[in-house]
């Protein structure tokens, strides 16, 4: 059991400070921008709640948002049981488990716009190896800079490179947590192989999952650095998720005022997003 | 070896595919590269690299990012572990609320914060330092780095502490010489996750810095814009990008597996 302990406050003090300093000054910019019009020269107009019904009701925000949702939906519906699969083939101990890891674990540690600018490399309709395949040697038709599904492909496909190792290693944490025992059991009970997964090792690996998905989530709705450097939006506005075009408003056209309304829309639907999801995983714990 | 390791091994070719066409085009010559498709480098050169090495503007990004990184990495583990501590141990006026709260710094879009933290670190003199980017950074790491030691902490027997208190331990001394070692693992998890986070985010790096601190992320988008289509250069800045990673991830692999549950399986 915690004890109660007012002065666990002071510990907490230096994480709080430099978060503040960091979350809540920039974000109370962001309101302030939020609910004026400016012209120029620091002078500002009050605006009330007007960008943000101008946001709610632009045809562009809903088609970036659709956009983000489906990108995501995506990539977790791709991620999640991929990972799982490798997870569960992986060897449990031995001298490859260490190399596994490290293999795996290392696109995650390529820095975004490199992950960018190495997938067009690859994917170069003449020259990138993917590329060169697909067109040379499958004589598939395939060049992202002109055809939006292309486009889709290549950018799902870089994320499931990119994060599906993040759900690997969070799977396979939770699977070799669980005692040889359990296996036995379920073998002298005659059990499928289904059955191990769906009422041993599934459970076991509950904890992980929801912080692999909630990770994932996160992070996948927040991209922007990985597609903007491989199509900038495009072709056209297809590949345009939300913070591609939030940040078009806000440093391209200087609009900062929808920019800063729209930066608020967004931060609420993640966090709305991540809080049900959250509280719809941990439901049965709680009871 | 079994039948169902294939899995695995399709998987890790398939990671490495990119990665291997990355390597293969820093060594090709741009003659090469433009002339047309081939699997190995036909005129192996090593020109790329000494480009880069022998140009302060390319190699300082190099040791401007490693900067950057360390600092994040020592403040936001520094901090965490009393915060995680107090989170792990105590019941104290709005802990869950407060826990809540940092998690969601998690979740801003950093796009969200690149303009008002440019005007911010501009206003307060820290523009284009290395510190402006590690403190700019603790906006993600240090609720990670709290999340991950609270967790490896809530592993720790509550005994413990007692026991150290019973023998007359002060509380610093109890932290630095008996808690801390006990939850080495969780330090180095939180170390790699920090060092991670930083070594891969570019956009508030970018927006916070011009030149003195510039990453070397930066300097790669800068060459694809300006000097013409240098795709070997791009290849080997790239690669060389990666090699500090794996580094990391080289010193951490016998934790990686527990430590990416966070110490919560």
């Amino acid at each position: 059991m915690k004890t109660e302990n007012q002065k666990a406050w002071f510990f907490v003090l230096p994480v709080l400070a430099l978060v503040a300093f960091n979350a809540l000054i920039p974000m109370m910019t962001v309101v302030n921008y939020s609910v004026q019009e400016t012209f120029g020269d620091n002078v500002f107009f009050w605006q009330g709640l007007d960008w943000f019904q101008q946001i709610l009701r632009s045809d562009r925000f809903h088609a970036a948002l659709g956009r983000q949702f489906l990108f995501t939906f995506l990539i977790l519906i791709i991620e999640v049981p991929l990972g799982i699969a490798i997870a569960l083939s992986m060897p449990r101990k031995g001298f490859w488990v260490p190399v596994c890891l490290v293999l795996m674990a290392l696109p995650m540690l390529i820095p975004w716009n490199v992950v960018g600018a190495m997938w067009n490399i690859f994917t170069l309709p003449d020259i990138g190896l993917l590329g060169y395949f697909l067109n040379h040697v499958l004589g598939i038709s395939y060049d992202m800079t002109q055809d939006p599904v292309a486009a889709w492909v290549t950018i799902v496909t870089m994320d499931v490179w990119h994060w599906t190792s993040l759900v690997v290693l969070l799977s396979y944490a939770g699977l070799v947590s669980i005692p040889d025992a359990y296996y036995q059991a379920a073998k002298i009970d005659g059990a499928s192989n289904w059955a191990v997964f769906r009422f041993i090792q599934l459970p076991k690996m509950k904890t992980v999952l929801t912080i692999a998905i909630l990770l994932r989530f996160m992070d996948s709705f927040n991209i922007y650095t990985e597609p903007f450097v491989l199509t900038g939006g495009g072709p056209g506005n297809s590949t345009t998720l939300l913070s591609i075009d939030l940040v078009k408003i806000a440093l391209g056209q200087f609009d900062l005022g929808p920019a800063a309304a729209m930066s608020l829309i967004y931060f609420a639907i993640t966090l709305l997003v991540s809080w049900l999801f959250y509280t719809l995983m941990t439901k049965d714990d709680l009871n | 070896m079994q039948k169902r390791s294939i899995v695995p091994v399709v998987y890790i070719l398939f990671l490495m595919l990119p990665i291997y066409w990355l390597v293969a085009m820093s060594f090709k010559t741009t003659n090469e590269i433009l002339s047309g498709f081939s699997l190995f480098p036909q005129t192996f050169t090593l020109d790329n690299y000494i480009a880069i090495f022998t140009d302060p503007t390319w190699y300082w990004g190099y040791i401007n990012s490693i900067l950057y990184v360390t600092i994040n990495t020592l403040i936001s583990v520094a901090v965490a572990l009393p915060a995680a501590y107090a989170f792990s141990r105590y019941r104290f006026l709005g802990d869950k609320q407060l826990f809540f709260w940092l998690l969601t710094n998690r979740m801003a879009p950093a796009a969200v914060f690149a303009l008002p933290f440019f005007q911010l670190y501009s206003a307060s003199g820290l523009f284009d330092t290395h510190i402006a980017v590690a403190l700019a950074h603790c906006l993600f790491n240090i609720p990670l780095a709290v999340w991950i030691l609270e967790g490896f902490m809530g592993g720790v027997p509550k005994e413990l502490d007692e026991t150290a208190y019973v023998d007359g331990y002060s509380f610093p001394r109890f932290f630095a010489t008996v808690f801390i070692p006990s939850i080495k693992a969780g330090v180095g998890v939180a170390a790699f996750f920090c060092f991670m986070f930083s070594w891969v985010e570019l956009l508030l790096a970018k927006t916070l810095t011009a030149v003195e601190a510039k990453p070397i992320a930066a300097t790669m988008t800068r060459t694809a814009s300006s000097a013409g289509y240098e795709l070997g250069l791009l290849a080997a800045a790239g690669t060389l990008t990666i090699i500090p990673g794996a580094i990391v991830i080289w010193f951490v692999r016998n934790y990686i597996a527990k430590g990416f549950a966070m110490g919560r399986v």
